[in-house]
């Protein structure tokens, strides 16, 4: 299939830093001529950074870039498209009220005698749709298609554009199968026309079906490059997930199981649309870990327990007794807390100081009318501080210019001082570095030990292996596995999500 | 304590130094402008008309920085006051008594407020739409409830919160001051600032925090619409009349310009009610200033236009963090301070 192993970009070493984290660790990324070239990764892995860094979004910060030989260095989309390398977008960046003449033209209209020659323009852009076995109306608003279409339109002007390498950031998010299968077509002729392509998408069974090889980026580094062929699917989502399979097998430790009583139970609790219904039981002084991949309703699962969603079916009990858990702040009154995935928009409060956001969700359980004091404030903000081993100047500094790390433990900090039973911890660990890292996991297995209950997700296997109990493995919004005792390893978590997998394929 | 006072001393030094810019060009245009004198138990004087008329959009701005606050803007405020001020001079000449007019008055303002909080807290509509609704229909409620005529009534006890005086101060001042000194406390002595604070910064995060943003939002509005009651009040009774389609016309806008001329973000987040204070007074300073001076009326608005455009620019972020730049001191120069505010 592969014609010749000529490569049209290579990109080594390129590194990004954003204030407070890494987002690029010298990742290496070669693309052949006519190749499909997958690039995989969780939420946050870098992928469209490094996307980023290659159509020039952003400026690199080290590493080299060589298109067909020669260095580049973009400054911006523009130059990236004039040098060769075009972009399809998920959502199409094409302007929907003009004509499909017109977008594909833009800023580059046939002219005769200056004026803009429309005769000529749209009898090219005939033609060029014509080789991608598109024959519709060309004088017609571009709105008027269905997304399929705009999405072939935006990649015949890109390759028009651009022609040496082009990249798809998931395109067939929208895309029901009939869809994607002409969107393959086009891309299968690319590809034979010598194309590079480089394709983003979560749906695994897509990167088996249409790619050449594959990269997994996990937590801005590369995890490795290999040929589609020769990866199996359990060894996908192995890179993707945690580290080489055989490392982690070891962490699978003697499991004490002194957890308490039920505590917390959830019968056939769920909302259409959001997460299938499901049973989860939650003893005191256990870790509950939650796997899955991107889109499988981790998140989904957790916003349902903390009442963001409310639960359409099913009930909820503690001690025994029913509850309705219809908002945060009933959450919060049965002690419940929750460190959402996504910091910036749902954790802190970034101008707020350190000492405000820590003193919040406290503060909101006493209600307005009985301020904590400044004294009290200070001494709690002193407190998790010291406990969390928040690293800041002082308590009075916006949150928002801490790293990712300090920002996560004084969320995690805002939530203890509200002593809390019940603990929900969306991916404590993304983005944050490896000393945070282990301090996160370190503080997890202290409150654990203390008999607070706890519902941790993390795309980190190893990471769930070693501090969870009993592990929930999630795929398509829905339970489908629950791991307990030394069933949990790694490649049981693995072997799970895999299991499914494969039954969807077959159905 | 003293660490809190300079604290807030930086924080307002622009506004105040603006203030003591435009009193000094009052006082050069105008050299009796700071001469006071007391008649009949009250001060008079310029700097007391200042303070005087002042009072509508001082106490706009107590209210309007509050909803600021939240991310959100009251554009109905001036309608407000037209119908709380018809609804007073209606009540009080068809006989009622003034404690009895009063108490209507201020429940029609929070009636008000109760709308724009609802349009906004629970149907989530953008503020400045949902407050044009009623900032577009105030006048004509205000209309009906006047039957179209300028309603006007002598009592003298409604009139008293017009030009009356308390302690040789107008009675407007009097109402300002007190209105703004409880506000303050209310929202720094208990827990109300910081959650409005957090609220206007991120809506989502606060509420996931338990805090109960809808009612929050909800008690800004009645707030902003309270004080603009008042300010109808004080409209109408200084002219002994409720006119429908004057009484405060444009002044939310004038509102507006004194939270932000108080170095308040329309974004959001940190307030000072004090800064907006300051701010109404610079304001009516300005206008104070132009109609002294004895320019033609028509130059009016344009320079007054021009004083704010001078304010807002030395606020500017880009001017400040260029004033930053140049004002470092050599050890930051050289690498000190890294971290710097995105």
């Amino acid at each position: 299939m592969i014609h010749d192993f000529e490569n049209v970009l290579v990109a080594s070493g390129i590194s990004k830093f954003f204030p407070g984290a890494i987002a690029l660790d010298k990742v290496d990324f070669t693309l052949r001529k006519g190749e499909v070239h997958a690039l995989l990764g969780e939420n946050g892995a870098g992928k469209s950074t490094l996307i980023k860094c290659m159509t020039g979004a952003y400026r690199r910060d080290g590493g080299s870039l060589t298109l067909d030989d020669s260095d580049i260095d973009p400054s911006d989309t523009l130059a990236a498209q004039r040098l060769g390398i075009g972009t399809v977008y998920q959502e199409v960046n094409l302007l929907p009220n003009l004509s499909v003449a017109e977008n594909l033209f833009l800023g580059r209209q046939p002219r005769r005698f200056g004026i803009v020659d429309v005769r000529s323009m749209n009898r090219q852009a005939r033609e060029l749709l014509a080789q991608y076995g598109l024959m519709i109306d060309v004088t017609a608003q571009l709105d008027r298609f269905s997304v399929a279409v705009q999405q072939v339109i935006a990649i015949a002007r890109a390759v028009d554009l651009s022609g040496k390498v082009l990249i798809l950031d998931e395109p067939t998010a929208s895309l029901d199968t009939q869809e994607v299968a002409m969107l393959f077509r086009i891309i299968r002729n690319l590809k034979e026309r010598g194309l590079g392509i480089v394709f983003i998408t979560h749906f695994l069974e897509q990167v088996y079906e249409i790619s050449d090889r594959i990269t997994v980026l996990r937590n801005g580094r590369l995890v490795g490059t290999r040929d589609t062929a020769e990866l199996p699917r359990q060894g996908l989502i192995a890179m993707m997930l945690g580290r080489e399979l055989a490392h982690a097998e070891e962490a699978a430790k003697e499991r004490s199981t002194e957890a308490g009583a039920v505590k917390y139970r959830f019968e056939a609790y769920g909302k259409r649309g959001k997460v299938k219904p499901f049973d989860l039981e939650i003893r005191v002084g256990e870790v509950v870990g939650v796997a899955g991949l991107l889109g499988s309703g981790r998140t989904e699962t957790a916003e349902l327990l903390f009442g963001i969603e409310t639960a359409d079916s099913g009930k909820a009990e503690i001690d025994g007794k029913p509850v309705a858990l219809n908002s945060p702040r009933a959450a919060i009154r049965q002690g419940f807390g929750f460190c959402p995935e996504d910091r910036k928009t749902d954790g802190i409060i970034g101008d707020l100081s350190i000492r405000e956001n820590i003193a919040l969700a406290l503060q909101a359980r006493r209600g307005w009318a009985r301020p904590l004091s400044r004294s009290e404030q200070n001494a709690l903000a002193d407190q998790y501080i010291k406990a969390l081993d928040i690293r800041t100047t002082d308590r009075e500094k916006p949150i928002r210019l801490l790293s990712g790390g300090n920002q996560q433990k004084a969320i995690l900090a805002r939530w203890l001082a509200t002593n809390p039973d019940f603990l929900i911890l969306d991916e404590p660990t993304r983005g944050i570095d490896v000393g945070a890292h282990a301090e996160i996991i370190r503080l997890i297995e202290e409150l654990c030990a203390k008999g607070m209950s706890l519902v941790v997700i993390s795309s980190e296997l190893e990471e769930l292996v070693a501090y969870s109990s009993r592990v929930i493995v999630l795929r398509d919004r829905e339970h489908i596995a629950s791991l307990s005792g030394n069933s949990i390893t790694a490649s049981g978590i693995v072997d799970a999500i895999a299991a499914a997998e494969k039954k969807t394929e077959d159905a | 304590m003293s660490s809190s006072l300079k604290a807030l001393a930086i924080r307002l030094a622009p506004q105040l130094i603006a203030l003591v810019v435009i009193l000094s060009l009052n006082f050069i245009m105008f050299p009796q402008f700071f001469n006071i004198v007391v008649q009949n138990d009250r001060l008079y004087g310029s700097l007391i008309d200042v303070l005087n008329r002042g009072a509508p959009v001082a106490l706009l701005a107590i209210g309007m920085t509050l909803v600021i606050a939240t991310k959100g803007i009251d554009l109905s405020v001036g309608a407000v006051i037209a119908i709380c001020g018809a609804v007073a001079a209606s009540s009080i000449v068809s006989g009622n008594s003034l404690a009895y007019t009063l108490v209507v008055t201020l429940a029609v303002g929070l009636l008000c407020g109760v709308w724009n909080g609802f349009l906004v807290a629970i149907l989530n509509i953008q503020p400045i739409i949902a407050t044009l609704v009623l900032m577009v229909a105030g006048r004509g409620i205000a209309q009906l409830i006047t039957e179209g005529v300028i309603m006007t009534f002598n009592d003298p006890g409604l009139i008293f919160f017009g030009s009356g005086s308390f302690a040789y101060l107008p009675m407007p001042v009097v109402i300002w001051l007190l209105v703004g000194a409880i506000v303050i406390l209310l929202v720094r002595r208990t827990a109300l600032g910081m959650l409005v604070e957090a609220v206007g910064i991120n809506r989502r995060a606060s509420t996931l925090s338990g805090v109960r943003t809808p009612v929050l939002l909800m008690a800004v509005y009645m707030l902003s619409a309270l004080c603009a009651a008042i300010a109808g009040i004080i409209v109408a009774a200084d002219i002994k009349g409720a006119d429908a389609n004057n009484a405060g016309l444009w002044l939310e806008l004038d509102a507006i310009l004194a939270v932000v001329v108080g170095g308040n973000s329309l974004l959001g987040g940190r307030f000072s009610i004090l800064g907006s204070l300051i701010g109404a007074m610079i304001i009516q300073a300005v206008n104070t200033g132009i109609l002294l001076s004895g320019f033609p009326p028509e130059f009016n608005l344009i320079i007054k236009a021009i004083i704010i455009l001078v304010i807002l620019i030395i606020q500017s972020p880009a001017l400040q963090s260029a004033a930053a730049f140049f004002s470092r001191k050599p050890a930051e120069s050289a690498g000190m301070r890294v971290e710097q505010p995105k």
